[in-house]
């Protein structure tokens, strides 16, 4: 993984749960431009432990200064947005891998249709400048929970104007997905990002109305979730790993030592799948990458977010 | 480093030749004694002084002619250069990422000065000089992706990556062994490979597809292929079998010196930053059966290679009416000694 050193150069505290920090590089050279819907993967030495976030890449894609993140601080933060909220500051020292693109539009699409939950809307703010820039035909779809949430309305007005359109939660709107891709002309793209159950309501939603498959994007990065405690055999390393209940697979296989591959470690992207040689118990997969009928085959599993229940685990690794 | 410039043609009379030094840097492919398909890609970082892989556009002493080459081919048939309308960013991407490569590579014969998006870039060898808007088709007059194909030795693909998969979406293809980018322009990875014998068999297609779809900005990867050409031409393409498929009926125990020569594609693969699309470059280095055996080691190995291979991709590669000829000429330069691995002349 390529990576940038950077310094954080502007905090800005969004609404009461989001801040949105600014990086430059520390060896003063420019960022290079990325497309709209990248990340990059931050890495937080936290008490002594490497946690790797990721994190939508906000602003202008061309020529960016600098490089920013929306950071929500989560209720059950296993460390990296509170750290983030708590003791990163202007001046700290971070490191981030060069941008990487899960969510990248359609270019061939008539139309994009951009539906964002909360948080979910930071893909999209490098998405419209491209959209802007490319004079695609689009529209953005924006829900979140009130006013208080209300992060980047302003800004997204002043840019989409009548493109945009606002569903606040405590004022009793919500989108009606069902009436609004059904509406949609043929050749229209949906690009979905926020929490689960939106992500899963619209993809279900869209596949009811016909949709081809290919016509629907999401994104979701997970937090890896705690669970038991496990143990696992890397077979051609030939050792045996603990994972603890607060640890992904991932996190403990490296901090054994051992190298294994990974890029958005939030179960979307399927660098760090690894075969399973054989376990005595349940794999709990977590991720959106793996087709159920891989889930099921039991042959495969993505350690950044999934777990498994058993006494012993073996992988090929 | 200071290049000469050769006056030399890859077609008709076939005065191609390489200098000494040309032939000690010819990128040989095979570090062992046989060979078979594999996922070979590395990362493209940067290789020893003067090796192919010093830059990441590699320009050599035929650059001139390789460069007047591709503008006949063109000039006969258009169709070498496609593009769908989807594809103009990853164009404006390719423009960039080679104008910064050659000039920062090369100083002193290229140089790109940016004024804003006002950029003026200057080819000396080929004297070109041209002032444009970067992002700005209206600025051109003709795509970016032509303008820099004719410029940089090679051969250029560009791919979509959309519904897990890549396409060929884009095209500048004048020296390609034996494919149509007519035929594959829009294909998907599957697709375009379809006729490869025995990688579905190996898994090798899903693994480089996996591999290559995880492809980061600012890690580009590398790989050799390679193939056997009669003549040193560059456009053997299905569209001109007319032209050189012929040759092939024309090897004699007594030219396969100077007549037969390895191809090898130095094939790199970067990701590209303002349109996620993946530039697939392919150098192709030509170097004749003479030229290959000055280097004892190179003689043996790929005699013992040519001999070994399996008979599908002596097929594929279409060496069917020479291969028995090529090894028995070589033959006489391998007294069965061990030769170590490595590449290395």
């Amino acid at each position: 993984m390529s990576t940038f050193k950077v310094v954080v150069s502007n905090i800005q505290q969004i609404t009461p749960l989001i801040k949105q920090f600014s990086f430059i590089r520390e060896d003063g050279a420019s960022f290079p431009p990325f497309s709209g819907g990248s990340h990059v993967v931050v890495a937080m030495n936290i008490n002594g432990r490497l946690h790797r976030n990721p994190y939508s890449l906000m602003g202008s894609p061309q020529a960016p200064d600098a490089y920013h993140i929306a950071v929500r601080l989560q209720e059950h933060s296993r460390g990296g947005s509170a750290y983030l909220h708590h003791e990163v500051k202007v001046g700290s020292q971070l490191e981030i891998t060069y941008p990487n693109n899960l969510f990248a539009l359609d270019k061939r699409a008539r139309k994009h249709l951009l539906v964002a939950g909360g948080i979910g809307i930071t893909p999209f703010m490098s998405q419209i400048d491209d959209l802007i820039r490319t004079k695609a035909n689009y529209e953005l779809h924006y829900a979140y929970r009130s006013q208080d949430h209300a992060a980047f309305t302003s800004a997204l007005k002043e840019k989409c104007a009548e493109r945009v359109h606002v569903y606040v939660e405590s004022e009793g709107l919500s989108i009606d997905l069902k009436a609004l891709l059904s509406k949609q002309p043929l050749g229209t793209h949906v690009y979905v990002c926020g929490p689960n159950a939106m992500v899963v309501a619209l993809i279900e939603t869209a596949r009811s109305l016909g949709w081809p498959e290919n016509h629907i994007h999401s994104e979701q990065f997970l937090a890896p979730p705690s669970g038991e405690p496990f143990k696992v055999k890397l077979a051609k390393s030939n050792i045996e790993v603990h994972v603890p209940a607060e640890m992904s697979m991932l996190e403990a296989i490296e901090a054994a030592g051992v190298d294994a591959p990974y890029s958005c470690r939030g179960g979307a992207c399927g660098r760090c799948e690894l075969e399973v040689i054989r376990t005595d118990g349940v794999l709990v997969h977590q991720d959106h990458y793996l087709s159920e009928a891989d889930k099921a085959a039991g042959k495969k599993i993505m350690p950044c977010v999934s777990r498994a229940k058993c006494q012993s685990l073996e992988i090929n690794l | 480093m200071s290049l000469a410039f050769k006056k030399e043609t890859f077609r008709d009379d076939y005065t191609y030749q390489n200098s000494a030094e040309a032939i000690r840097r010819f990128p040989f492919p095979f570090a062992e004694d046989s060979y078979m398909y594999s996922v070979n890609i590395e990362p493209h970082t940067k290789g020893p002084v003067g090796a192919v892989t010093e830059f990441a556009f590699d320009i050599d002493e035929h650059y001139v002619a390789e460069c007047e080459d591709k503008a006949k081919t063109l000039a006969l048939d258009a169709g070498r250069y496609q593009a769908l309308p989807h594809m103009a960013e990853a164009q404006w991407d390719f423009l960039e990422l080679t104008m910064e490569s050659l000039s920062n590579d090369y100083p002193e014969l290229f140089s790109l000065k940016k004024d804003g998006l006002l950029w003026t870039w200057e080819n000396k060898p080929l004297g070109i000089k041209n002032t444009f808007t970067f992002g700005d088709s209206a600025s051109f007059d003709m795509d970016p992706m032509e303008y820099m194909g004719r410029q940089v030795q090679g051969d250029f693909v560009l791919l979509d990556q959309r519904n897990g998969t890549l396409y060929a979406d884009a095209g500048f293809i004048t020296s390609q062994a034996d494919w149509s980018l007519a035929f594959d322009v829009g294909m998907a990875w599957h697709e375009w490979h379809g006729p490869v014998p025995q990688v579905t068999k190996l898994g090798v297609m899903d693994r480089a597809l996996k591999f290559l779809m995880a492809l980061q900005l600012g890690a580009p990867v590398r790989r050799l292929n390679w193939t056997m050409t009669i003549n040193p031409r560059l456009d053997t393409s299905p569209e001109n079998y007319p032209l050189w498929g012929g040759d092939r009926n024309k090897v004699t125990i007594d030219n396969v010196g100077e007549l037969v020569h390895l191809r090898v594609e130095l094939q790199s693969l970067f990701r590209l930053p303002r349109s996620n699309a993946i530039l697939f470059s392919i150098r192709c280095y030509l170097i004749s059966m003479n030229e290959l055996t000055t280097s004892a080691r190179w003689a043996k190995r790929f005699h013992r290679v040519l001999k070994s291979l399996h008979p599908d991709l002596v097929e594929y590669k279409g060496l069917t009416k020479f291969k028995d000829l090529t090894v028995q000429w070589l033959s006489k330069k391998d007294d069965g000694a061990e030769v170590a691995l490595g590449t290395h002349p």
